[in-house]
């Protein structure tokens, strides 16, 4: 059932507050959702003063400022700092991208940041991904061939094939799409939601795999695949500009002719 | 009592440093999303005016009913229907109806397989927007030209 208040145990308090040091010209302040599962408290917003100045300029920059200069214990997953390994997707200024692609510039007032919405909050920005994972093995992501690779060889695909997969292979699994779309924030327990769904018609388009029908049976239900009501949240929030909407849209129709 | 769980009951599961266990919260989802944003708003105003439109048949009906029923109960219902709320409301169904047939319109091209990338989605919803207010408009003119003749 969709619950669209926060249980009690989840309501923000109004957190501390940390001025910028005297004589700081370009200042701009980051409200940041913070959770210590030791505290015994509720979770809270405490409000950060930067000096632009001497910061780098995207938001995972400032952030990574606030660690090492006012606040170590400020928790949060990053990694590559270029978009390409998807840990430090958070919900900035109210959608969901990554903080290391996200210019501070682009963000007009406070910069708000909490994590990703509607998971399981361990630590401060860092969310339980684990249901999102347990769904993408659930959709079995990888080739399945009953005919055996030619010997010494890979497994060929013409220039057309390979296109295919264009649009879906860049996919980094931040999960941002999955956690903007209020269908899978209501019906995520069965609703594969769109990462996994965009994973799954990736394996359906590609040329190589053989097990198509199969895949396609799993996806024939009400909840996995037909929860999704073409929001376009998903397509609208990927910090990598794909369009998961439009994959499950491709399985949509492949549900259909097979039928005719 | 639900028969069935929410699997994701599991991971609100956690663990203090201690060891003790704890209930993690659930991360802020409306209260800090962007619902405003053409995409969401168009979704959810589709299921309103669909809603709308669904007490509007329920009004309608009430309205054949009177018109069977006699003059008594007739007259009321058109003293009300003509009162300045009872028309406000009728603009507003009009409204929704026509909003609600128009994303419905959008919908199908999806599911067709058109349609589907971001900066179409944001023409074919802003021609949504802009349709349902000239076509209403144009219910109405007629509706008025119709009635003074």
């Amino acid at each position: 059932m969709a619950t669209f208040t926060l249980p009690k145990n989840s309501t923000i308090q109004q957190g501390k507050s940390y001025k910028a040091e005297p004589g700081a010209k370009n200042v701009k302040s980051f409200r940041i959702y913070r959770f210590d599962p030791d505290s015994g408290e509720n979770p809270r917003t405490d409000t950060f003063e930067i000096d632009l100045d001497k910061c780098g300029p995207m938001v995972l920059d400032a952030i990574i400022k606030i660690k090492n200069e006012v606040d170590s214990t400020l928790t949060f997953r990053r990694s590559c700092r270029e978009g390409i390994c998807g840990s430090c997707s958070m919900n900035i200024d109210g959608l969901n991208t990554l903080a290391c692609l996200k210019p501070i510039e682009d963000v007009k007032g406070d910069v708000k940041i909490s994590p990703l919405p509607h998971l399981p909050v361990v630590k401060d920005l860092v969310p339980d991904l684990s249901q999102l994972y347990a769904q993408l093995r659930s959709i079995e992501p990888w080739l399945k061939s009953d005919t055996p690779p030619p010997p010494d060889a890979e497994r060929r695909q013409s220039k057309e094939e390979r296109a295919k997969l264009d649009g879906m292979w860049e996919c980094i699994l931040c999960f941002c799409c999955s956690t903007a779309c209020p269908s899978y924030w209501w019906n995520g327990d069965r609703y594969l939601g769109p990462a996994v769904l965009l994973q799954a018609y990736r394996w359906i388009a590609d040329s190589r795999d053989e097990a198509t029908g199969a895949r396609l049976d799993d996806l024939q239900d009400p909840f996995r695949l037909y929860r999704c009501h073409t929001i376009m949240n998903c397509a609208r929030t990927c910090p990598k500009g794909l369009n998961p909407a439009a994959a499950i849209g491709k399985i949509k129709q492949m549900l259909v002719e097979r039928e005719t | 009592m639900s028969i069935m769980q929410d699997s994701r009951e599991a991971t609100m599961e956690g663990r203090r440093t201690d060891g003790t266990p704890i209930r993690r919260p659930l991360s802020p989802h409306l209260q800090v999303y962007d619902m405003m944003q053409l995409t969401s708003a168009l979704s959810i105003a589709s299921r309103i005016t669909g809603v709308i439109w669904s007490v509007g048949m329920v009004i309608l009906v009430w309205w054949l009913v009177a018109t069977a029923t006699g003059p008594g109960a007739y007259g009321a219902v058109s003293w009300f229907l003509s009162s300045w709320l009872g028309v406000l409301g009728m603009v507003g169904l009009t409204a929704a109806a026509w909003y609600h047939t128009l994303n419905g319109v959008r919908h199908l091209a999806w599911d067709a397989g058109y349609g589907y990338d971001l900066p179409t989605t944001y023409k074919s919803g802003r021609a949504v927007l802009v349709a349902t207010a000239v076509m209403t408009v144009l219910t109405w003119l007629v509706a008025i030209i119709a009635w003074a003749s």
